[in-house]
């Protein structure tokens, strides 16, 4: 189970990336982070997002057109 | 990325203003810092009188872009405005206005939104941009 959730489902690129950015910031280092999105963008972003802010993609899954991905805070 | 990413924003119709908000949230979520100097047009849709009208559209977007963008909005999709102040509490994003083009519309700084942070010149907008990279939208 993750520390916080964020439910990205139906927003538009790039808000389910600022809003991970945005839950990111309130946690502590090692904590994670899950998010929930329906834009297809979000697979391609999510992994330039981790590789850019070094925070760790730990877990990415689809499921029925709705992308989960987990995150942990570097 | 010490540079920031530097937007010339001219334009002042909706969809070029939604690509500005869209390219500067994005940024801001990577850590990216911003500088945005609005000029023409774009200046003048970020005045307190005008912020939440309609600009209107691209000439390319048509009555077909037209419907397509007013979907994506019913849909929920965040204005330019409000994908902007999001960006602002995100990140380090500065927003200026020229000083030319407030003489042009004849604004003064109490004239625009407060999601403007203030009136330079060119110069000021060349030695903040530094080595960043400089997109005109």
């Amino acid at each position: 189970m993750a520390d916080q959730q964020v439910d990205a489902r139906g927003l538009n690129c790039p808000m389910p990336i600022v809003k991970t950015a945005q839950a990111v910031k309130a946690l502590t280092s090692g904590q994670t982070l899950e998010i929930l999105a329906t834009d297809p963008g979000s697979v391609k972003d999510f992994a330039a997002w981790s590789k850019s802010t070094g925070n760790e993609l730990v877990e990415q899954t689809v499921d029925g057109g709705v992308y989960r991905f987990v995150m942990r805070k570097k | 990325m010490d540079e920031p990413i530097n937007f010339v924003a001219f334009s002042g119709t909706d969809d070029r203003l939604q690509a500005l908000a869209v390219m500067t949230a994005g940024a801001a979520a990577l850590g990216q810092r911003v500088n945005i100097f609005l000029q023409y047009w774009a200046l003048d849709a970020f005045s307190k009188a005008k912020i939440d009208l309609d600009h209107g559209l691209a000439p390319e977007a048509g009555p077909e872009g037209r419907a397509k963008v007013d979907a994506l909005a019913k849909a929920g999709q965040a204005s330019w405005a409000d994908t902007l102040r999001m960006a602002k509490d995100l990140g380090e994003i500065d927003i200026e206005a020229c000083s030319l083009s407030m003489d042009l519309l004849g604004l003064e700084e109490s004239d625009l939104d407060p999601l403007v942070d203030g009136v330079e010149g060119v110069t000021a907008f060349y030695l903040n941009a530094g080595e960043g990279r400089i997109v005109f939208i």
